[in-house]
């Protein structure tokens, strides 16, 4: 038991691993700061794209949507950070992580943001163009805020997919806070660290979830 | 005599408020509307009956382009709507519109939802803007209601609430599509007061409502429409009480009874 505890709940150890894990929270905290604004952004994009009237924005739209959903994160980022050189492209982790975790936010954003678009009535838009507002006028203050509104919490639940997912930049030895833990490990041949990045983890993201929880129960009611 | 010399007199010097002509409208291969002539002069309030079906939301939406029409043409005091490079958003700002479901904007209490357009339309100031929306607000009895959402108010004051958004604009002509059909019972008079009102401010209205008492009292002309055609049309007395079309007779005979 004392050896669980030495292994697993190591306050020195911890204590030693701190700064590092700080550092790589920063990073972390990073990629979600680039990662869920322009993935909110693009997936704007994708879903006015994706519900146009011309048909030769939509299908390509729900091609690429359906394609970045489809394909696993772990996958989309090796290709662009191992793939692309092959090309000649060598771009830095960073770069690499942001842009992997875009196109595939882009698209889960992108699917979420339309299917509040669909809900908004058509006689919300008819009201608001029957004013003289314009289109994007009209997109701006009567579709989008209601949109929006309508899957706040699946919006949220992305995001909360996002920062879990800013782990995975640790195979690219970028050094967020997963990355850090493990290099902390093997520095200490003591896993607590990986437990503190654990519990940081689970500090973030439990209120979240657990707001969410009873959120969509008042939704449910 | 003396009817027709107000007519004239109306009519003579200023194009008529709306005019529709020759107006046909298809959804694909079905047509819903069929050489439509429907004239409304300045001040009138003309009413629009008909079965379901019959081509009346079809026509009124052509008004505005919500519905894009086949082919006639549609003018608004003398200018063709539907010519080539007109601003269909300057167009549309002079014509009001209120819905049978309402449409009001559930996000935005009822001040701002008239002030909407008045700021990003008619680039009025905040204070402006609200001081407009008071006054409309004022004019549908709602003044005491601005602070409330649409789920805050009951149906017949959501549609009041929609008159005011649209009479804010201070439109030429005013667009009824069945306004009082999806209210209870006992909200249809307040609503019918507020467009009685507007009747006596000479405001000018094409109105789509099954509200016959209102009708025969208020309107200035009643049109009968079947099948996308216009099959009568015809000043209240004589539509109500010896009607030239044996449609409009049946019609009236389900009505009535
Ligand atoms: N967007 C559309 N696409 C295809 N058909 C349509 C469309 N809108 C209306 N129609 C058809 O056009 C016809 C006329 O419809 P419209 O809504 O104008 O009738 P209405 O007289 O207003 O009927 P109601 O009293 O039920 O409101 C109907 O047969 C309807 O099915
Ligand atoms: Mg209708």
């Amino acid at each position: 038991m004392d050896q669980l505890i030495l292994q697993f709940f190591n306050v020195e150890v911890m204590a030693k691993a701190w700064p590092l894990l700080l550092r790589g929270l920063g990073m972390t905290a990073l990629l979600c700061l680039a990662v869920i604004p322009l993935g909110l952004l693009g997936g704007l994009l994708a879903a006015l794209a994706s519900t146009s009237q011309s048909r030769w924005l939509r299908w390509p739209t729900v091609a690429l949507i359906d394609l970045f959903r489809a394909l696993p994160p772990l996958v989309l980022l090796i290709f662009v950070y191992s793939g692309l050189p092959f090309t000649g492209l060598q771009l830095p982790p960073f770069l690499a992580v942001v842009i992997a975790f875009l196109l595939n936010n882009s698209a889960y954003y992108g699917e979420i943001i339309r299917a509040g678009l669909i809900s908004v009535p058509a006689g919300q838009s008819e009201a608001a163009r029957s004013t003289g507002l314009t289109q994007s006028q009209t997109l701006i203050h009567v579709v989008l805020p209601q949109a929006l509104r309508n899957v706040l919490p699946d919006l949220i639940s992305n995001s909360v997919e996002v920062v879990k997912m800013t782990s995975l930049a640790s195979v690219v030895s970028l050094a967020e806070l997963l990355y850090s833990a493990d290099m902390a490990r093997s520095v200490t041949y003591n896993a607590s660290p990986i437990t503190l990045a654990a519990l940081i983890y689970l500090i973030l993201l439990w209120p979240v979830v657990r707001l969410m929880s009873r959120f969509q129960r008042k939704i449910a009611i | 005599m003396s009817e027709m010399n107000a007519t004239d007199r109306v009519g003579g010097t200023k194009p008529p408020t709306l005019q529709l002509s020759g107006l046909h409208k298809s959804f694909g291969t079905v047509e819903v509307l069929r050489e439509i002539d429907l004239t409304v002069e300045r001040g009138q309030m003309v009413f629009v009956l008909g079965r379901s079906g019959s081509g009346k939301s079809t026509m009124l939406r052509c008004c505005n382009r919500l519905e894009e029409p086949s082919a006639g043409s549609i003018f608004l005091e003398g200018q063709d709507i539907c010519a080539r490079g007109v601003d269909l958003d300057k167009i549309r700002r002079r014509i009001g519109m209120v819905f049978q479901s309402f449409n009001l904007y559930p996000h935005l209490d009822a001040r701002r939802n008239v002030t909407l357009a008045l700021r990003k339309v008619l680039k009025l100031g905040r204070d402006e803007a609200d001081e407009r929306a008071t006054s409309a607000l004022d004019r549908v009895g709602l003044a005491n209601r601005a602070d409330h959402y649409p789920g805050q108010l009951s149906g017949g004051q959501q549609q009041r609430v929609a008159i005011a958004r649209a009479i804010a604009l201070q439109p030429v002509v005013m667009l009824f599509d069945e306004p009082t059909s999806a209210l209870d019972p006992e909200l249809v008079g307040e609503v019918i007061a507020v467009m009685r009102e507007l009747k006596d401010l000479h405001m000018t209205m094409l109105v789509v409502s099954h509200e016959m008492a209102f009708a025969r009292e208020a309107a200035d002309r009643v049109v009968f429409m079947a099948d996308g055609r216009i099959v009568e049309d015809a000043p209240p007395e004589q539509f109500f009480t010896q009607p030239s079309e044996e449609s409009t007779r049946a019609f009236l005979a389900r009505y009535s009874a």
